[in-house]
C-alpha cells in the first residue's frame, strides 16, 4: 500500500508499504530517517520514541497505515537543520551518551516531558523515563541531562 | 495481508462479520509485538483508531461509559476521580508510551490473566458493551473471560466501551513484580468498598486461568466491617480477608513466580488494601 504522512513538517510517501509493517520500518526504511533505532521490537527498550501526532509512543508498536494522515516527528525533526534542540546540548555537555543507542528514544522522552512538566522533580523524570532503557550509563549522567536542560543550563 | 481502516463504527462491524480473518487494533501494543515476532498473520488488520466513538467517554445516567479505545494515559488524566482504582492500575501499566498508546479495550481483547485493567473492573462489578452486526450485548466482566487469553467475544463482535459505576467509597490497586515499570504482575488485587450498601468488590489478577473476584472474602469483609462505628479495622478481620482472598486463587508456578508464592503475595495484596481502604473510609 501507500503510506502517505507528515514527517517532522513535510509531506512524505512511501510506496510498497506491507501492511504489518511498523511505523519504526517506514521511517527507517523507506524514508531514510535512521535516527528513531530499533532494538527490541516489542515497546521494552523505547529507543524507537517518536512523537504521533504530539503524543511520545513506540514507533516500533504502530502499524505504519495507523500513522497515515498523521503528524510524526522524529529526533532528526527537534530542532532544525545544523543545529541542536537544548535536551540534546544537555545530552552532550553532562556526558550522558556513550554508545549513543538509547539516545534518540531518550531526547524524545525528555523532550516529552519537558514540555509537560517543565520543572520536574527527581521522581518524576525517572518515572518519565521509565520505557527508555541504556545500557552503558546507568542513568545517573541520563538525570544530569533532564535536570540541566529543565534548568535551562544547555542554552536555548 | 490487508491493513483496512473504517471511519465508522459501523462500518468497523461490518467488516468484522465479513471477514472472519481480520485482527482489531487499537493501540497495537498487543497486536505489533505478535507482528513484529512473526507470532501472527492476520488476512486484515482492521484498524480502529480513525473511530471518534471508540475514543470518547461520558456518563449516561448513574454509569460511566468508557469506549474501548480510550488510553491509559486519558484514563489516569481525565478519570482518575471518577475511577481511582483503575486509574491506579492504568499507572502500572508498562511505561508512559505503552500507557499513551495501549487501550482498555485492547486488554480486555487480549484477555491475559495478568492484564492490569481487569482486577479493578471486577471489583467495580463493570459491564463490557460487545457490539456486532447482530446487535449490542452487556456482559458482566466477571463473565467475560473464559480462560487464559479467552472471552466470549464472539468471531464477528467487537468490544465497543466498558460501562462502570463511578466510585461510590474508596477504592485501592496493587501488584506484585520485579520492578516498578514494565511488569508484567505476578499477582494483583483491587478492592472497592461500596459503604452507601454496605458491600465490597473485589478483583484478583495473574493468580488464575481468568481474573477473577473472591466472592467469600467479598462477603465475609462487608459482614465484619465495622460500618456502623467506622471503628479502626481489627486486624484478625484483615488477616482473614487476607486468607479468603488467596483461597479463591488457583495459581501456577511459571517464570515469574510459583503458585505458593503467588498465593502469599495475595493475601499480603488483600490485607494491605483492606486497610489502606478502610483508613482512606475512616478520614
Ligand atoms: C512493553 C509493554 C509493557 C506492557 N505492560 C503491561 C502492563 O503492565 N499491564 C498490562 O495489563 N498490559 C501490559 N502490556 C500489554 C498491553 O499494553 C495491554 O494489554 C494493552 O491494554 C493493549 O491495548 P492496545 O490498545 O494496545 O491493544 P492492541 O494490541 O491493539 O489489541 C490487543 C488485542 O485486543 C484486540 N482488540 C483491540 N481493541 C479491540 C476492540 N475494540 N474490540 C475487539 N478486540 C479488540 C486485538 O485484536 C488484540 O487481540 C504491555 C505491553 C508492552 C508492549
Ligand atoms: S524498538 Fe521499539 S521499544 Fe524497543
Ligand atoms: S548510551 Fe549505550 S545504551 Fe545508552
Amino acid at each position: 500500500m501507500r503510506l502517505t504522512c507528515t514527517v517532522n513538517g513535510t509531506t512524505r510517501t512511501a510506496d510498497d508499504v506491507w501492511a504489518g509493517e511498523s511505523l519504526l520500518y517506514v521511517l527507517r526504511e523507506r524514508l531514510g530517517l535512521p535516527g528513531s533505532k530499533n532494538a527490541c521490537e516489542q515497546g521494552e527498550c523505547g529507543s524507537c520514541t517518536v512523537y504521533l501526532d504530539g503524543t511520545a509512543v513506540c514507533a516500533c508498536l504502530v502499524a505504519a497505515g495507523q500513522a497515515a494522515g498523521r503528524d510524526v516527528r522524529t529526533v532528526e525533526g527537534l530542532a532544525p537543520e545544523g543545529e541542536l534542540d537544548p535536551v540534546q546540548r544537555a545530552f552532550l555537555q553532562t556526558g550522558a551518551v556513550q554508545c549513543g543507542f538509547c539516545t534518540p528514544g531518550l531526547i524524545v522522552s525528555v523532550h516529552d516531558l519537558l514540555a509537560r512538566v517543565p520543572h520536574p522533580s527527581d521522581p518524576e523524570i525517572r518515572e518519565a523515563l521509565a520505557g527508555n532503557l541504556c545500557r552503558c550509563t546507568g542513568y545517573e549522567k541520563i538525570m544530569d541531562a533532564v535536570r540541566l536542560a529543565a534548568a535551562g543550563g544547555a542554552g536555548s | 495481508m490487508d491493513f483496512m481502516t473504517p471511519p465508522t463504527w459501523a462500518d468497523a462491524l461490518a467488516i468484522r462479520a465479513e471477514r472472519p480473518d481480520a485482527v482489531p487494533i487499537a493501540g497495537g501494543t498487543d497486536v505489533m509485538v505478535e507482528l513484529n515476532f512473526d507470532r501472527r498473520r492476520p488476512g486484515v488488520l482492521l484498524d480502529l483508531t480513525r473511530i471518534g466513538d471508540l475514543t470518547t467517554w461520558a456518563m449516561d445516567g448513574e454509569l460511566l461509559r468508557v469506549g474501548a479505545g480510550v488510553s491509559y494515559t486519558r484514563i489516569i488524566e481525565e478519570l482518575g476521580d471518577r475511577l481511582p482504582g483503575l486509574a491506579m492500575a492504568a499507572r502500572t501499566v508498562g511505561s508512559p508510551q505503552i500507557r499513551n498508546r495501549g487501550t482498555l479495550g485492547g486488554n480486555l481483547g487480549s484477555a491475559s490473566p495478568a492484564g492490569d485493567g481487569h482486577p479493578p473492573l471486577l471489583a467495580s462489578g463493570a459491564q463490557v458493551e460487545l457490539a456486532s452486526v447482530r446487535g449490542t450485548r452487556l456482559v458482566p466482566v466477571a463473565e467475560f473471560f473464559t480462560g487464559p487469553k479467552r472471552s466470549v467475544l464472539a468471531p464477528d463482535e467487537l468490544i465497543a466501551a466498558v460501562w462502570v459505576r463511578p466510585a461510590d467509597g474508596p477504592e485501592q490497586f496493587s501488584k506484585i513484580g520485579t520492578r516498578n515499570a514494565m511488569v508484567i504482575a505476578v499477582s494483583s488485587f483491587s478492592l472497592a468498598l461500596h459503604p452507601g450498601r454496605r458491600e465490597v468488590g473485589t478483583g484478583i489478577g495473574s493468580a488464575a486461568p481468568t481474573p477473577r473476584r473472591a466472592t467469600e472474602a467479598e462477603l465475609f469483609a462487608a459482614g465484619q466491617l465495622p460500618w456502623d462505628t467506622l471503628a479502626a479495622l481489627e486486624p484478625g478481620v484483615a488477616r482473614r480477608f487476607g486468607e479468603l482472598v488467596a483461597a479463591a486463587a488457583s495459581p501456577i508456578d511459571d517464570v515469574r513466580g510459583t503458585a505458593a508464592y503467588r498465593r502469599h503475595a495475595l493475601a499480603v495484596l488483600a490485607q494491605r488494601t483492606l486497610t489502606w481502604a478502610w483508613r482512606d473510609l475512616c478520614g
